[in-house]
């Protein structure tokens, strides 16, 4: 059965040059929809439909792109929320955070209040088991976390998902995109903003007390001490079944009976 | 001898049916614009002096097929006039076994070329060549014997009668009835594709006809996704191909065992056309790592992918270095295909492997390949103080900095060339922010669209100013400026800057230079070389400077990539070693201490090679160095 993942996409902006783009984190999103075995994945923006990055997804490889015209400054929770609830899909994605605008990380957890569905936020893989979602949770440092939660639900992606595809310029010429006017209170808050570049802020500089360059690597990738045990010397079986045990042990690989 | 005027009769028709049968074959492609009548009038020349020029390469095989083309059409013509229309002439049958003769000679030159079996040349069809070439040739020599007066007539039934019939039966199969078929239809496609070519221009140019023609962005379907989508005169192209595997032995990535063979690839392009068409009659070197017999095709079937023909590994593994197309006798333009192929994996697929789609991303985003912002294009000489153009309004010298200008390796390139500029007190100036990529890689990896954005955005940028030329450290800068901006509007003459070095040296505009005697090989970038043809400025400038030059032993055009190339380091095919490598073993082999390049992409490449090595100097960081010890 093909269940409908809707990925809500925004218009980002290039770190250097400020140009519009595909928003980095939403083109992972996608991306992460069209891994989905048997998904109908469906695109929708809040925002102006002549916006020529958006075309950037349409180059993904999905055919249409729903279009919620609007204001861009306008806040887009209740346009989006008001067509999803109409919509009803099983699976909601997008970006954990915009590159633009408020870039409060709100809008998921709003859209998902609501439409009554539980969030999971920064899932970097998806999967379907029947009526429930399995995925992987993105953490720092490279940690993963093995999650599962019913449909429907709304999910966020980071920007440490797998890499999106590139955008082939035949499929962004060719997608359609469904233009729907809809009402959307204009942001007033944000209205009275100036924007600029972000300034770095200053870091304080850590004193590293290490003898030696492997101390100081160490230092720097270490995990947060207290955590898992050191294994030093092990024959290599050895070492790969105390890896593999471990993987079972976080659920993260199942171990065949 | 009614029987053999019979079989000759029987196999010039049979060999007229299977013409037309595999000519429909080219036709299964798109319509191309092509000149037959001028093609046709400039056969003789093309055939003579263009191709000839490029067989002469191996003096073997030149006079080997002279011997056995030359004596086979003529022996061919004579044959008919004397046993099929039975002329009764002394002289054309002495003749005739004059021409049989040679034909004779050749074919044993051939088996000799053969023997011992060489991995370049294919097997299959092509084993039993010699023998074939043999059996017409002692076939008419015996039947036309009598003719000459030489020996009495025999009856067909009799012993020398029926081994005549028989030998010729042979001989007549393969060179008359199946020529467009069996391994003689090199003959017929190739004399075809000569008339036809694809690249006309190319036949009697100075310089090579190398750039890409623009691709209409607007066309329904872009680039080339099944055999039908090349123009019909691409088709008879791959069908010329004689599998001599001269394109094989120069290939870089077949070189360094990355999972490409040009021959395989013009084979396996030929053979797609077919509806079931399989590589399981290919005869000769696989892709390297992967083994003849799974590929899959058909005429309106995707050429790429895995299980179909050609596996995208191999579409990306080519450096675009043209060494295959500068070597090939049939002058089949592989580079061309493979651009079309990765036109469409790239526009209407996205299949871009590696990092390729990052650096695509960046360009569209930032117009630099590395992301970097345009400002920053000019901070490498912020001690230098750099006119810019758009202060000055004109200048004499454009000078183009391109990618380098943002790695620290080129720097130091760009560094030499503006101080010698200085110290040759020429009027020059930058474009700073306003220079954008040229898109040349963008081009390569099949990204039209990108390419022609920046293309158009550059040539409306270069119509503000006034200057005389364009220069540039950067050959594939050069390239795309010189051959390939002209389509979009941009007519300027752009030099590479080991051009303009040489130049000032000869008219005396730099100061004196004090002798280098170190010993030094120059390394040919193939787009100043094979896509320019400018071999001779860098070595002119290395021989003012007074170093010991030695060549490896693959210089000048026929110089192998230093697999930085078509977007190669950013699609990044794994193969058993590195193209790098394999050029710096060459370069070893010299015993040069200096290697001097004239490309960033070189020296980049070459720098990355491990171990104890030769240095790496660009042309212009060695002329500065002559010119300051003075």
């Amino acid at each position: 059965m093909a269940i409908d993942v809707a990925v809500l996409v925004s218009v980002g902006r290039h770190p250097v040059s400020g140009r519009a783009r595909r928003a980095d984190a939403d083109a992972r999103a996608v991306e992460l929809a069209l891994s989905i075995a048997g998904a109908n994945v469906r695109l929708i923006h809040a925002g102006d439909p002549g916006e020529p990055a958006l075309r950037d997804y349409l180059g993904m490889g999905a055919n249409t792109m729903t279009v919620l015209r609007m204001a861009p400054e306008a806040d887009p929770v209740l346009p989006l929320s008001a067509h999803l609830s109409s919509m009803r899909p099983q699976i909601v994605l997008m970006g954990t955070r915009a590159e633009g605008g408020e870039d409060s990380g709100l809008v998921p957890y709003l859209v998902a209040q609501a439409l009554e569905v539980p969030l999971v936020p920064g899932i970097v893989s998806l999967s379907l088991a029947g009526e429930r979602a399995e995925m992987l949770q993105g953490l720092p440092r490279g940690r993963r976390r093995s999650l599962a939660a019913s449909l429907p639900l709304v999910a966020t992606v980071p920007v440490m998902a797998p890499a999106p595809r590139m955008s082939a310029f035949g499929l962004a010429r060719r997608g359609t995109i469904e233009v729907k006017d809809v009402t959307a209170a204009a942001d007033e808050a944000r209205a009275a903003w100036t924007e600029g570049p972000a300034r770095r802020r200053p870091k304080r500089i850590k004193v590293m007390k290490a003898a030696s360059a492997a101390d100081r690597v160490r230092a720097v990738t270490e995990m947060a001490a207290g955590k898992g045990k050191v294994l030093q010397n092990l024959p290599p079986d050895e070492a790969a079944k105390a890896i593999f045990d471990y993987l079972v042990a976080e659920g993260i690989v199942q171990a065949k009976p | 001898m009614i029987p053999l005027q019979w079989l000759i009769g029987i196999c010039v028709v049979v060999g007229a049916v299977c013409a037309l049968w595999r000519a429909r074959r080219w036709f299964r492609g798109q319509p191309a614009k092509v000149d037959f009548v001028r093609g046709l009038m400039r056969y003789p020349r093309s055939y003579f002096v263009d191709l000839h020029h490029i067989v002469a390469r191996d003096p073997y095989t030149a006079r080997m097929h002279m011997m056995v083309a030359g004596g086979f059409t003529a022996a061919l013509l004579l044959t008919l006039a004397v046993h099929l229309f039975n002329i009764d002439s002394r002289v054309l049958a002495w003749l005739l076994l004059v021409f049989l003769a040679l034909m004779g000679v050749g074919a044993a030159f051939v088996a000799m070329r053969r023997s011992p079996k060489r991995a370049r040349l294919s097997a299959g069809g092509f084993s039993r060549l010699p023998w074939s070439l043999f059996a017409f040739a002692a076939a008419f020599f015996l039947a036309t014997l009598p003719k000459a007066g030489l020996v009495a007539s025999f009856a067909a039934l009799s012993v020398p009668g029926i081994v005549v019939l028989l030998l010729a039966a042979w001989g007549c199969a393969e060179m008359v009835a199946f020529l467009p078929l069996g391994p003689m239809k090199h003959s017929f496609a190739g004399a075809m594709h000569l008339i036809c070519h694809p690249r006309f221009a190319r036949l009697g140019a100075a310089r090579p006809d190398s750039g890409l023609k623009p691709l209409d962005l607007s066309a329904p379907k872009l680039g080339v996704e099944t055999p039908a989508d090349f123009k019909w005169n691409q088709l008879l192209g791959f069908d010329a191909c004689v599998q001599c595997g001269r394109c094989e032995v120069v290939c870089p990535a077949f070189a360094a065992e990355l999972p490409l063979n040009p021959k395989k690839l013009i084979q396996d392009l030929a053979r797609a056309v077919d509806p079931g068409g399989n590589d399981l009659a290919y005869a000769g070197s696989s892709y390297p790592g992967r083994s003849v017999g799974h590929a899959h095709g058909g005429p309106s079937q995707p050429i790429i992918g895995d299980g179909a023909m050609i596996h995208p590994d191999t579409l990306w593994s080519c450096t675009t270095c043209r060494a295959c197309v500068q070597e090939c006798p049939m002058m089949i333009e592989h580079v061309d295909a493979i651009i079309d192929l990765r036109r469409f994996q790239a526009l209407e697929k996205g299949a871009v492997p590696g990092k390729a789609p990052l650096v695509l991303a960046e360009l569209r985003a930032t117009d630099t390949q590395s992301g970097a912002a345009l400002a920053s294009r000019l901070d490498w000489a912020a001690d230098l103080s750099l006119p810019l153009i758009s202060t000055k309004g004109e200048c004499d010298v454009l000078l183009w900095l391109g990618e380098g200008a943002f790695d620290l390796r080129n720097q130091r390139t760009l560094r030499a060339l503006v101080r010698l500029m200085r110290h040759a007190k020429i009027d020059f100036a930058v474009l700073g922010e306003e220079e954008l990529d040229t898109g040349d890689l963008a081009r390569r990896l099949g990204d039209e669209a990108t390419f022609q954005d920046l293309a158009k955005r550059n040539a409306a940028t270069l119509a503000k100013y006034r200057f005389r030329r364009i220069v540039t450290a950067d050959p594939h800068v050069f390239h795309s400026l010189r051959n390939e901006y002209p389509a979009f509007g941009a007519r300027h003459e752009v030099l590479h800057h080991t051009m303009l070095l040489d130049e000032l040296m000869t008219n005396g505009a730099l100061p004196k230079t004090k002798a280098q005697p170190t010993k030094t090989t120059y390394h040919d970038p193939c787009y100043l070389g094979r896509y320019n043809g400018e071999i001779r400025a860098p070595r002119a400038i290395l021989d003012a400077i007074g170093v010991e030059r030695v060549e490896m032993e693959r210089s000048g055009m026929r110089s192998m990539c230093c697999g930085g190339g078509g977007g190669a380091p950013v699609t990044d095919i794994a193969g058993k070693k590195r193209i790098p490598d394999v050029r710096m073993e060459q370069a070893r082999e010299t015993g040069a201490a200096v290697v001097a390049v004239a490309c960033p992409n070189c020296a980049v490449m070459l720098e990355g090679v491990v171990g104890p090595r030769p240095e790496i100097f660009d042309v212009a960081e060695l002329l500065l160095q002559a010119v300051e010890a003075a």
